[in-house]
């Protein structure tokens, strides 16, 4: 008991030391660290938003919408793959119902032309030979073209990961914010945003798809076949953004969301809200030839398949720059300008849970679970002493460095705390004396049976160690479950459970160890004050 | 100094001599908890049903009715309306509506834009707004997490004990649980994720305990061969009673400071294991212990198993 070699009890002062030191710039007020010396450790504990305040968003895709526009790309591919190349390949009746592209082949002979084709634009999917696209004939001539489930997956995959880095830029264009966004599985995107005031104005910018087109509005179309839906040939049916009914526009696309170079609020002659757009130079030539074709006639500018507004050409527009109103106010023509310039969201994103935290209610956790934790501290500290004398005293000085110990360790990894996380930490304080709790106990009791006070202490941690080390087993079974099962909030309670087990072991048990040692062999006690 | 004993040096209380009764009194306490849970419900937190919560700090004290009827003026399903830590706050909580996800936060932002034009000075604390599907895994995920939690601690009780110390072990466990079901039943306090968290802490504080006594139990069935076993058991108890009595004082205090000074949200969490530990408290002693005996744990129980000889024996 008394051997106590100069490199354990160095070592574990060492420990101490650094648990001291790495919790320190995390108990710092925000306005002292910058007093902290920079050779020291920087990081610290990151504090979750429900006690930053700050809103948690989980985003999920909508994979209906996914298959929605991957069919409607296919069919316009059909088209201009037809259409393309000596001979073009006469094909009608091209359709996207039942969840497939499927289209009639005039000519009998080119049938297997038109498979050709068609297979030529599929494309591979990993490494097992499978294509993204089944193609098949029906009924001779009726070629059909149907998604296969590799890649959906495939497709979905590719979404994800643009939506995410689109995600990013809208809610941070300037990169400089400390934002969280990551997937979640195989359709979910994780947003955490610290110190939202309006999170409303998150979710709109979050919530828009901001796919733009500009296409022609189609004057042929007869009104009453519009008025009941039905579109003539090359064109389609949709709603304008206004509510005033439909109106029928030519399916090729003149320019898209893709080509612009830069979106900008800003306003009108009448001192309207509008969008100031500018293209890239591809974008700008197309629009440039089209407008020249086009004069006197109007364009339709569609937004995520609403047509805002129906403009007359008046002139060519060459400087490949365009106003897009439609009603907006400054507020939603600044989110649209955000959203065109950060890009389209490559499939449309559901809000499946949000929580929100204010920022008083926040400092307002942390501020009282500070108090409760450092009165509980008081108390456990309080009812030590009166119980166990010295050896109170030990456990109470390893219940202090306990403390530090968490907070080092969570600083270390840059853990988050969260205020079921306090609640742990609060916990742990009582918990973690347990293990002196128990080698006080046997120590008393070795003693009550005549043993020597050396013999006692010796024996009193050695027998004590089982227990303690069973006991804090069934601790990291439930927190590491919890940490595992749990989401946000719940894990942050688990990882701050966690540490305190181990590090209460090693203050329990070897900590007090030295202290005792110390003690027994500086001053020879002839009587165990326990 | 004169130091504080709770539990006098030697203790001989005759704990197994009421062991029939604690074990009939735990049984029907234990089927009266889980009936009642299964007949009332929980009041599910929109964590595990869906909906929104909304908690609202007002510039003074507000007439409840009155916010009532405006919420409901929304049209928005059942609204409930709670005080929540002090006279000026409250919580409204609203169903999952009808209309998927997009109405979901339609109803919410509704409900917010009618708090702050109706009263002047209002402040939004918080918002959480929970689709079905998500509630549901969360539900899901929180039964599988105490129910690993609960056969997880079991097999390990196993592996270092016996068989019959594994099965005390869930025993005491789906005991424990049990009484903490039947307390959020019976006072419709709410049950959201914290709470969650708070039956797994219970799960393994309440473990914690018993496996003291079990270490003690183990370690006298070696020692004295020859001695009959409830004999034995209360010897143990006796034994780990100041322990026992000590630890749970550490960890009710702690417990209790942040149940009174501590944040209002984690109230709920703070409650359930402040509950856990006093449930997990008397089920070391009564539930666990009584078990040992029907499953006819002897000293012949750790013959085969010489290996585990804790340390060394001089007594």
């Amino acid at each position: 008991m008394l051997d106590f070699p100069r490199w354990k009890v160095m070592t574990i002062w060492a420990i101490v030391l650094i648990g001291i030191l790495f919790s320190i710039p995390s108990l710092l007020p925000q306005s002292a660290r910058h007093y902290w010396p920079s050779f020291l450790p920087q990081s610290t504990i990151s504090l979750g938003l429900d006690l930053a305040g700050g809103s948690h968003l989980l985003l999920e895709a909508d994979l209906q919408d996914l298959n929605k526009q991957r069919l409607q790309t296919m069919e316009d591919t059909v088209t201009s793959e037809m259409n393309r190349g000596e001979p073009a390949i006469g094909i009608s009746d091209v359709s996207t119902s039942g969840g497939r592209v499927s289209f009639l082949v005039t000519n009998p002979t080119q049938v297997d032309a038109a498979v050709e084709r068609m297979r030529s634009v599929t494309q591979g999917v990993g490494l097992t030979g499978t294509r993204d696209w089944d193609v098949g004939v029906i009924d001779l001539n009726r070629i059909v073209l149907t998604p296969t489930k590799s890649g959906t997956q495939q497709a979905l995959k590719n979404a994800m990961s643009v939506a995410r880095d689109v995600v990013r830029r809208r809610i941070d264009p300037g990169g400089t914010k400390e934002i969280t966004v990551i997937t979640e599985g195989s359709d979910r995107i994780l947003v955490q945003v610290p110190g939202v005031e309006n999170p409303e104005e998150l979710k709109r910018l979050i919530g828009q798809t901001a796919r733009l087109e500009f296409k022609l509005v189609d004057l042929a179309a007869d009104p009453n076949q519009v008025a009941q839906g039905h579109a003539p040939a090359g064109s389609q049916i949709l709603q304008r953004a206004d509510g005033t009914g439909p109106i029928a526009v030519k399916r090729r696309v003149i320019v898209s969301g893709d080509q612009l170079e830069d979106a900008r609020q800003g306003f009108d002659q009448d001192g309207r809200a509008v969008v100031e757009i500018k293209f890239n130079a591809d974008g700008a030539r197309r629009f440039g030839r089209v407008t020249q074709e086009n004069v006197g006639k109007p364009f339709a500018i569609i937004l995520d398949d609403k047509v805002l507004s129906a403009p007359n050409i008046n002139e060519p527009i060459l400087g490949g720059s365009a106003q897009i109103s439609g009603g907006f106010t400054v507020q939603t023509a600044n989110d649209l300008a955000i959203s065109l310039a950060s890009g389209k969201l490559p499939v449309k994103l559901n809000v499946i849970e949000e929580r929100t935290v204010g920022p008083d209610l926040g400092a307002d956790s942390i501020h009282k679970g500070v108090i409760a934790s450092l009165v509980g501290t008081a108390g456990v500290i309080l009812f030590m002493l009166v119980t166990y004398g010295r050896f109170g005293v030990y456990a109470n000085i390893a219940l202090i460095v306990n403390g530090f110990l968490i907070l080092g360790i969570m600083s270390i990894f840059n853990a988050t705390l969260t205020l079921p996380g306090i609640a742990g930490f609060v916990l742990t304080i009582g918990a973690a004396v347990d293990a002196n709790v128990l080698i006080n106990e046997r120590i008393r009791e070795e003693h009550r049976r005549g043993r020597k006070i050396i013999e006692s202490v010796d024996i009193g941690y050695r027998e004590a160690m089982h227990a303690i080390y069973d006991a804090n087993v069934t601790h990291v079974i439930s927190a590491a479950l919890m940490a595992y099962f749990g989401s946000g909030p719940v894990r942050g309670f688990a990882v701050v459970l966690l540490i305190g087990v181990v590090t209460s072991v090693f203050t329990a048990v070897f900590f007090t160890r030295m202290l005792v040692a110390i003690w027994l062999r500086n001053k020879r006690p002839k009587a165990l004050p326990i | 100094m004169r130091l504080l004993k709770l539990v006098p040096d030697h203790t001989n209380v005759d704990f197994m001599r009421w062991r029939n009764v604690a074990v009939i009194l735990s049984s029907i306490m234990t089927v009266l908890a889980l009936s009642y849970s299964a007949y009332r419900g929980f009041n599910m937190g929109v964590d595990f049903v869906g909906g929104q919560m909304i908690r609202v700090t007002f510039a003074q004290p507000i007439n409840a009715e009155q916010l009532r009827s405006r919420v409901d003026g929304l049209h928005l399903g059942e609204a409930s309306i709670q005080e929540f830590g002090g006279p000026t706050t409250y919580q409204i909580r609203l169903p999952k509506p009808p209309g998927g996800d997009a109405a979901a936060n339609v109803a919410a932002t509704q409900a917010k834009d009618m708090i702050i034009a109706d009263y002047p000075g209002a402040k939004i604390d918080s918002v959480e707004s929970v689709s079905g599907k998500v509630s549901e895994e969360l539900a899901e995920n929180g039964a599988m997490a105490i129910i690993f939690a609960m056969l997880g601690i079991s097999i390990y009780i196993w592996f270092r004990f016996e068989w019959q110390f594994g099965v005390g072990a869930l025993i005491t466990i789906a005991h424990d649980v049990s009484m903490i079901l039947g307390f959020f039943a019976f006072s419709r306090l709410q049950v959201d994720l914290n709470v969650v968290a708070a039956f797994l802490t219970v799960v393994g504080y309440s473990l914690n305990d018993t496996v003291v006594i079990y270490d003690r139990i183990r370690e006298n069935l070696r020692k004295y061969r020859k001695m009959a076993i409830l004999p034995l058991l209360n010897l143990s108890l006796n034994e780990t009673l100041a322990r026992t009595v000590v630890t749970s004082m550490t960890v009710l205090i702690a417990l209790a400071v942040l149940m009174i000074i501590g944040p209002e949200v984690i109230f709920g969490l703070s409650l359930a294991i402040f509950l856990g530990v006093v449930v997990g408290t008397y089920s070391s002693i009564y539930v666990s212990t009584p078990v040992l005996v029907w499953l006819g744990v002897s000293p012949d129980s750790f013959v085969k198993a010489p290996v585990e000889t804790p340390g060394q024996r001089t007594a």
